[in-house]
């Protein structure tokens, strides 16, 4: 079972009071109704879905219920840092070389 | 009275408590503190099993928990029958029951066995290519005939009626495996205050201190010093000492799965004791200390009963003052069986002679055995072992092939080196690495937050384990409290090791007389009866890796997960395959370590506890009037309601035709129901529904339907507007949790300028529906302050008032048709409001109906059910619910979604009422629905039933469907294919009573 830091309640807490909710920083058009099928496609459809660092949401549903975001390397499981909803995705990863 | 193979004056038992066990209906006498193993030992006996495969007689191999030959059946009573229990870790209590297995009609005469001669026609891969066809005759034939001869022990067949218990525990310092490392290393993480938890699988601690008579620490004998060591250990508040605990599971983050086995030893455990307990331990550090398992030598029929690893023949002595033996022959290729030699000869045991395998070895150990008169042979092989039941001889040749020569002995001890105890490293995803030297896996890179200390670390003799645990130790506690924790290591002092035992090397894969071209029975895998032949034809027929080679052969997939078969298994590959062992690689150690119960995992998990149940305010009501109940989630809700002599569709029928004729009471509290609040609550309305908000007038209701961004339906349910700033949202009961949910998201990350609160307030509102003509009649005479006539209070309206003096939020919503109200008050007052709503309804012959009739009234109507008439693929458009989507609307989650192209073409399935040409003739849910019932099979199936009921109202059988283009067919002719005939059904509208809504207004 993963501990997972909650940035709201700011604690590691076990994996059973979460619940993943998908990938991170997909942005929901402001003009929605009048996007183009392709850009709905992207929007809605295409996953990034790769094979080490993931930008993803986690809900911490059992606990303050509160959605944040997540680094996490999908081969290790291991989660590099996590950060409130809103807050702009990570320019630098903790312990990351470059 | 005393057996006949106990020694007097060995081991450590005391002779004095006696215990008396049966093993396969014949009794003996044992001590306490015995194993089972050890038991039966003293009492000379060595066959205790049928192998898996060949049915040969099976003795004890080991004295741990690697044992793959010795599993017996163990029995209390009918429910408590354990398979597969290994003799060699089975405490003895008075009046243990125990039973071979995988034999009949008897142990010693086996019909079964004639497996062994037939035995080349089950080489490796047999069932892969023998029941290949005909094919029709694996499901008819060969998988029952498999099946029934597969497997070892009966399971009991009743219910378990053990308990078992679960704990989660923290620690900053986990240490798993009780022998001289880890002890070492529990001493120096206690000393520094942060808490421990020291793990052993074994009734007492020491691992192999048990058996290595020549180890002294701090000025004692090792094993004494041991439990000294624990049990100043146990008296520290900070360190928990679990004996009989097998760490199981090395999973994410130091999250460690143990089971410590509670009772199994006892003679009548108490009904308050668990049977097993679960451990889920979260460490800072993890100290593996897990030790290191002796490997067999791989010579012809190695599997006889008598024939044994070494330290296992030293184990009975040393701990046990069991002799295994009279005239003990000895087979080795590394240092460590010459210590057992020496121990048995010692205690006046004679040894026929060591075999080592080895051309000219020196050392301490040889020089002593040699000193004992002990006659020793280098360069030397076993290649046969005599005898069936029991092992008689064995036939020495010089390894290099020559004169053979057998000599008689009773019993075989042999080593062919140690393997280093990786398993939890391994599960831990760490990388082992090969040392080429001492050719051995030891742990390499690391990935989580621990450290190997002793012989599972690859670390040879007492001093440098001691040494090196102790440090580690140390330093896992410092490192576990972190850097501001003060914790200094080194305040207690190391534990001086002034004697200690060290081996190393030894050899892997067959040995000579057992190699390439030879057909003996060599067995690599003693649990499921695989030989270094059927490795090696693996190799030959294409299995090139030892992913494959283990699958083909099962080789270490037993029980036993190949404990002590691997390394052999790798070795004989390797060589066959012509490559260094690290390239052909090690097959990945997965949990369980041991085999696990289910009943550890499950714990308390199980009958009412396995799941909530959640019951409404007139749940007992209900169960009084005597209502039968159905699960919908984890609720109870009252099906139908028979009155004497009804059964269910003669209840529904009476119960569907009341509320259309009079009025009927249902609970309806189990609806999800979410307050929207806040300043925004009409825009987040906007946004989370397809409906339009803004102008919904408060104390009006709508019905709304939810999307996911997909565009298809995902909720639905009436919206009572209480205040401009204030919502009452309805959800299906089942889409309670997911619709709070995705409304949570919603407006935490995309709408979070929105200012909205929500809460959930299912529980605290319970909700009578009362329904029909009488309905307000029935509930008039309990309301305070609200107009209940039908100008100001229409049809979708909703007003806060009292009834029965109590609070409520009085809906007039119907999902019957008719007229109807939904009573909300605080869940507290449900029952006693619904009671006197009940004595007002007997005034007028109301009913009180469950789930059944509210599913048939809804249908009459054409009303849609979330989930069983539509499916995740479903539109509003497909519905027919297209007038519940706002048209000027520019944003609601699923806008985008439901235009695209796909989902507005032609020929979607679209939800249609169908009546059967025979109205008696009720369909099946989920049914198939074609247009040509002529048509070949496959046929084209365009759509299937969703809903569909006996309507006692309409006088015939009514169902909804989704049918492809199914608004354009109204009045066709469609089929229904059944196995005993095609049902022929007629496409109609949904609504099947009053289809102008009359009687919803009055």
């Amino acid at each position: 079972m993963l501990l997972i830091r909650c940035p709201y309640c700011e604690e590691e807490r076990p994996e059973l009071e979460f619940r993943n909710a998908g990938e991170a920083h997909i942005v929901r058009s402001a003009n929605i109704a009048g996007e183009s099928e392709d850009d709905f496609e992207k929007y809605f459809f295409i996953r990034a879905n790769p094979k080490g660092v993931i930008y993803e949401r986690w809900r911490h549903i059992h606990g303050c219920a509160r959605f944040f975001n997540a680094v996490r390397d999908t081969v290790t499981d291991k989660f590099v840092m996590t950060y409130k909803a809103g807050e702009p995705k990570p320019a630098k990863l903790p312990g990351a070389s470059k | 009275m005393n057996a006949a193979f106990r020694i007097p004056g060995a081991g450590r038992l005391s002779q004095a408590k006696t215990a008396s066990f049966s093993f396969d209906d014949k009794s003996y006498t044992g001590i306490e503190g015995d194993t089972l193993a050890s038991a039966l030992l003293a009492n000379g006996v060595h066959l205790v099993g049928r192998s898996f495969k060949y049915h040969r007689p099976r003795g004890f191999l080991s004295a741990g928990a690697e044992e793959p030959n010795a599993l017996v059946q163990i029995v209390r009573d009918d429910a408590r029958k354990t398979p597969n229990v290994r003799a060699t870790v089975q405490e003895l209590y008075d009046g243990l029951t125990a039973n071979s297995q995988n034999r009949w009609p008897s142990l010693a005469f086996d019909v079964g066995a004639v497996n062994d001669i037939a035995s080349p026609l089950f080489s490796a891969g047999f069932y892969y290519k023998t029941f290949m066809w005909p094919k029709s005759a694996w499901k008819s034939l060969y998988e029952p005939k498999i099946r029934a001869a597969a497997g070892l022990g009966v399971s009991p067949d009743r219910p378990d009626p053990d308990h078992y218990a679960a704990r989660y525990a923290h620690c900053e310092v986990l240490v798993l495996g009780g022998g001289a490392a880890g002890i070492a290393a529990a001493l120096a993480a206690a000393e520094t205050g942060v808490r421990v938890i020291i793990a052993d699988e074994q009734a007492e601690f020491g691992g192999s201190l048990r058996f290595e008579s020549g180890a002294r620490i701090d000025g004692e004998n090792g094993f004494a010093w041991a439990q000294g060591a624990i049990a100043k250990l146990k008296a520290m508040d900070n360190v928990r000492v679990l004996p009989r605990t097998t760490a199981f599971g090395y999973y994410a983050q130091n999250f460690v799965g143990l089971v410590e086995r509670v009772s199994d030893h006892l003679k009548t455990p108490g009904r308050e004791l668990a049977r097993e307990r679960l451990w889920q331990v979260r460490a800072g550090r993890v100290v593996l200390a897990t030790g290191a398992i002796e490997r067999h030598m791989v010579f012809a029929d190695n599997d006889r009963p008598g024939i044994m690893l070494a330290s296992a023949a030293r184990t009975y002595l040393n701990h046990y003052g069991v002799a295994v033996g009279r005239n003990v022959g000895v087979y080795t290729a590394n240092d460590s069986a010459y210590a057992a030699a020496i121990d048995l000869k010692k205690a006046g045991v004679n040894i026929a002679a060591i075999v080592d395998l080895r051309d000219n070895p020196s050392g301490s150990v040889i020089d002593e055995a040699r000193g004992l008169g002990i006659e020793i042979n280098f360069g030397r092989a076993v290649v046969r072992a005599g005898g069936k039941l029991r092992v008689s001889s064995m036939t020495v040749q010089p390894k290099n092939g020559g004169g053979e020569r057998t000599v008689p002995v009773d019993a075989i001890l042999m080593s062919a080196g140690w393997t280093p105890s990786v398993h939890l490293f391994s599960q831990s995803r760490g990388k082992v690495a090969f040392n080429e030297e001492t050719r051995r896996f030891v742990p390499g890179t690391y990935a989580q937050d621990c450290v190997s200390v002793g012989a599972c670390n690859g670390t040879d003799g007492l001093d440098a384990t001691v040494e090196e645990a102790y440090a580690a130790g140390a330093k896992a506690a410092k490192d576990a409290g972190g850097k501001d924790s003060g914790i200094k290591a080194g305040k207690g002092t190391k534990p001086t090791v002034d004697a200690g035992e060290s081996w190393s090397r030894g050899m892997l894969g067959a040995a000579p007389g057992a190699g390439a071209g030879t057909t003996v029975k060599a067995f690599v895998d003693f649990q499921n009866d695989v030989t270094a032949k059927d490795i090696r034809q693996a190799v030959h027929e294409g299995m090139h890796s030892i992913e494959h080679v283990k699958r083909f052969t099962t080789n270490g997939m037993a029980t036993d997960q190949g404990k002590t078969s691997n390394m052999h298994g790798l070795a004989i590959a390797a060589e066959t395959l012509d490559k260094p062992i690290p390239q052909v690689g090690l097959t990945t150690f997965r949990a369980p370590y041991t085999p696990v119960t289910f009943g550890s995992i499950v714990g308390h998990a199980r009958g009412p506890l396995f799941d909530p149940t959640r019951r409404t305010a007139t749940h007992g009501w209900a169960a009084a009037q005597g209502a039968v109940f159905e699960d919908v989630g984890q609720w109870k809700r009252a099906w139908y309601f028979p009155k004497a002599g009804e059964d269910m569709h003669a209840a529904v029928n009476r119960e569907c035709v009341t509320v259309r004729k009079t009025a009927g009471l249902f609970d309806a509290s189990t609806l999800g129901k979410i307050e929207v609040v806040g300043p925004d609550a009409a825009k987040f309305m906007e946004l989370l529904y397809t409906n339009p908000w803004e102008k919904l007038e408060p104390g009006r209701c709508r019905y709304g339907i939810m999307l996911r961004e997909d565009g298809f339906i995902y909720d639905d349910g009436v919206v009572g507007r209480l205040a401009p700033d204030r919502f009452h949202v309805t959800t299906t009961t089942g889409g309670a949790p997911r619709v709070m949910h995705h409304m949570e998201d919603y407006l935490q990350t995309e709408f979070p300028h929105l200012n909205v609160w929500l809460t959930s307030i299912t529980e605290q509102w319970a909700v009578i529906a009362v329904q029909g003509p009488k309905s307000r009649e029935i509930i008039a005479p309990l309301v305070e302050g609200i107009d209940m006539s039908d100008e100001a209070l229409p049809h979708m309206s909703v007003r806060e008032g009292k009834i029965c003096g109590v609070p409520t939020r009085l809906f007039r919503m119907s999902f019957t048709g008719e007229r109807g109200f939904e009573v909300n008050v605080p869940a507290d007052y449900g029952e006693a409001v619904w009671e006197a709503l009940w004595a007002e309804g007997q005034k007028h012959g109301a009913t009180a109906y469950g789930t059944e009739s509210m599913h048939v009234l809804r249908a009459e109507k054409g009303y849609i059910i979330v989930g069983q008439d539509t499916d995740g693929t479903v539109t509003p458009n497909d519905a027919g619910l297209d007038w519940a989507v706002g048209k000027k609307k520019t944003d609601f989650v699923g806008i985008r979604g439901m235009a695209r192209a796909d989902l507005v073409a032609k020929g979607r399935k679209q939800l249609v009422g169908l009546k059967t040409k025979d109205a008696k003739v009720v369909l099946e849910e989920g049914a198939q629905i074609v247009e040509d019932p002529k048509q070949a099979i496959p046929m084209k199936m365009i759509g299937h039933v969703t809903s569909s009921y006996w309507s006692e109202n309409c006088g015939r059988s009514i169902a909804l469907a989704l049918v492809a283009g199914g608004r354009d067919k109204m009045g066709k002719t469609l089929y229904v294919p059944m196995p005993n005939g095609t049902i022929e059904v007629e496409v109609t509208g949904m609504v099947f009573v009053d289809e102008k809504g009359e009687r919803l207004n009055g």
